[in-house]
């Protein structure tokens, strides 16, 4: 196992009302190469699980291993080891791209920072590699952020994410911003990386037919614990909790008849 | 040069309904920042919605779709609006702009795509929704009943403790209740929503559409449902239009549209929402972006990242012609006049 997650609690203080633990006893893995769906609806936790994941917050109670290391606990060379390794794309494509940075030195920045590529012609090579791995035209590497669509700016952030070469890719909601219409192109390219270059996927999100065509394996969260956690075919073809029902049974389905007949049936029940 | 793409006598709505709104060439022309010069947002659109109708208007960010709504109500003071909106007989472009404020909250009423920025922090829930109701000159406590009454009416628990409570104590789905609760407080004969569960999570959205579909159903009330995803219109809308740069390329009913799309680019928009009831090994995308209306490409705005364009639709922009079931512009229908 390349990453696992056990016993994660993270309570947030929210002064002046009593603090609030939004994460109870978490635990999960995430194997080499492996695409794994964190599904769960809004406040569930996955945002938090990301964050302590990345360092971004520090969890009270659990440990985070990763190849062996525990990165709450990591210093020095382990922790930059990490910093390196697992890399995080973002929901909000517009966002999370600092505006006054260049595509190059947005995707160059990694490699600059980890020293990766020590001479600028061979960061430019490397990022323009890396620009076409994603689909982008190594031509617009001196265009900023703002004048790409959507789908285009969700693809900077991956090629930014990619240029160092990590094992894992944690994505949170990366699609959750985007037109249907782009969003597969997003899906697909993660698909493609994960299948070229071994790369293992923390996939968030809350739309499960989304994380049905990409993950193989399925945590369910609710309310901050893990309720369920099965493979595709489990969760799927048999989920056992009736809030993974629930989950699945919300996701529309583009066919009228279908959605009328689910229309029916909520309307009786109510 | 420029073919003739008025729709072939004046538009419809749905079989089997009285015509409650409708548009006639409509255009929207917006300023561009600097200068003089304008831009064509909206570009000659015809349609029709019926009494207690459900219509959605779908198409990709940047297609048009809340200028296109915002112009039925008149609601952006810089765009030009031509043509014809007509609402329950009347010219809505030729009303003055006080007559116009009774239309707005009185028989047309619009959900945002961006509730939470709608809503006042510093007002309570009660006095936003009675709102409505009192700028048009509804008593205190006629409009408090009344506002207890729709929050009710939208399934919001202890909605009468709930009056006194403010937005930030809300969570996002109740928010968009409140919302709503703005807009059918008027009891308005057609409601536009913008995007209103795009935010949302799968979930709230799907109780989102519930309670609209209920509401829509008991009030007949007319409702244009605009979003980017065709999946979520299936089980709500019974007709569905579908706007590409500007223009409006399919309208049908949802049976005909999905199950037999006429346009490449609403086969597209089909076939690009991932399906939970199927396995695939590659999810479809629609190649490419939509363009921005200043570079909105000749002929057939679709062409460059339509796979079945041939030598008319680079050249002459489609006619909306009728087909089966409904109307759609693409050069594909018309040479086999379909
Ligand atoms: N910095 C913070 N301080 C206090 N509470 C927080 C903080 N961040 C998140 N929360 C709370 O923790 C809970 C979990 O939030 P989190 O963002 O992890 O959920 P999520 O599953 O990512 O939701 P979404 O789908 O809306 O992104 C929520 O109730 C949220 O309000
Ligand atoms: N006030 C304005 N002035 C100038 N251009 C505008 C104005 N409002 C919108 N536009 C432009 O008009 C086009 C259509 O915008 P509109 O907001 O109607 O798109 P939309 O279909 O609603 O997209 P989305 O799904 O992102 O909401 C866009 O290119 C937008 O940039
Ligand atoms: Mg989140
Ligand atoms: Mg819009």
């Amino acid at each position: 196992m390349l990453l696992s997650v056990d016993g994660l609690c993270k309570t947030y203080a929210s002064f002046p009302n009593p603090p609030v633990q939004v994460l109870h006893d978490v635990s999960f893995g995430l194997d080499a190469g492996q695409a794994l769906g964190l599904v769960g609806e809004s406040g569930s936790g996955k945002s938090t699980i990301a964050k302590c994941l990345m360092a971004l917050t520090r969890p009270e109670q659990g440990s985070i291993t990763y190849d062996g290391t525990d990165v709450v606990r990591a210093r020095g060379a382990d922790l930059l080891r990490f910093r390196r390794d697992v890399q995080m794309v973002f929901q909000d494509p517009y966002g999370s791209l600092n505006p006054r940075m260049t595509v190059e030195e947005l995707v160059g920045e990694g490699l600059l920072v980890h020293r990766l590529e020590p001479t600028p012609a061979a960061r430019r090579d490397r990022v323009a590699e890396i620009l076409r791995t994603v689909g982008l035209n190594p031509d617009d590497r001196g265009r900023y952020p703002r004048s790409f669509s959507g789908g285009q700016r969700q693809r900077i952030a991956i090629a930014r994410a990619l240029a160092v070469q990590p094992r894992i890719l944690v994505c949170d909601e990366p699609v959750a911003a985007l037109d249907v219409s782009v969003q597969a192109q997003v899906i697909n390219l993660l698909q493609d990386m994960q299948r070229q270059f071994g790369l293992a996927i923390l996939f968030i999100a809350h739309d499960l037919a989304v994380v049905r065509h990409l993950c193989e394996r399925i945590v369910v969260l609710h309310k901050g614990r893990v309720v369920e956690q099965g493979t595709r075919a489990e969760i799927f073809g048999s989920p056992r909790e009736a809030y993974t029902r629930a989950l699945l049974d919300a996701v529309p389905v583009p066919d009228p008849a279908v959605g009328r007949a689910r229309r029916r049936q909520l309307q009786h029940q109510s | 040069m420029h073919m003739d793409r008025t729709f072939q006598g004046s538009p419809t709505p749905g079989p089997n309904a009285t015509t409650l709104a409708r548009a006639v060439g409509l255009t929207v022309d917006m300023p561009v920042q600097l200068g003089a010069s304008s831009v064509r947002i909206v570009d000659g659109v015809d349609f029709a919605i019926g009494v207690g109708e459900r219509v959605a208007l779908v198409g990709e960010s940047g297609s048009g779709k809340s200028v296109t709504a915002r112009a039925l109500m008149r609601l952006d003071r810089a765009a030009r609006v031509s043509g014809r909106v007509e609402f329950a007989g009347r010219d809505l472009l030729a009303l003055s702009e006080r007559e116009m404020t009774q239309v707005r909250g009185g028989d047309i009423a619009m959900v945002f795509q961006d509730p939470m920025s709608f809503l006042d922090p510093l007002m309570t829930i009660g006095d936003q929704v009675a709102e409505t109701l009192r700028i048009r000159g509804v008593g205190k406590a006629d409009a408090r009943r009344r506002a207890l009454a729709v929050l009710d009416e939208l399934r919001v628990d202890r909605a009468a403790e709930r009056l006194d409570a403010y937005p930030h104590e809300f969570s996002g789905g109740m928010r968009q209740r409140v919302v709503l609760a703005m807009a059918l407080v008027g009891e308005p004969r057609l409601l536009i929503a913008d995007e209103p569960t795009t935010a949302l999570d799968v979930r709230v959205q799907d109780q989102v559409l519930d309670l609209l579909d209920d509401v829509s159903a008991r009030r007949g009330l007319a409702v244009l449902f605009i979003t980017h995803d065709l999946g979520v219109v299936a089980g709500f809308a019974e007709r569905v239009m579908v706007m590409y740069s500007g223009r409006i390329v399919e309208d049908g009913s949802v049976d005909s549209v999905f199950a037999r799309p006429r346009h490449p680019y609403t086969r597209g928009l089909i076939k690009a929402v991932p399906r939970i009831d199927q396995d695939l090994d590659r999810l479809y995308a629609i190649p490419g972006a939509p363009p921005p209306p200043f570079a909105r490409p000749t002929g057939c705005a679709f062409h460059p990242r339509c796979d079945a364009a041939f030598a008319p639709c680079l050249r002459d922009v489609p006619a909306v012609l009728p087909v089966e079931g409904g109307r759609a512009a693409c050069h594909l229908h018309a040479s086999q006049g379909a």
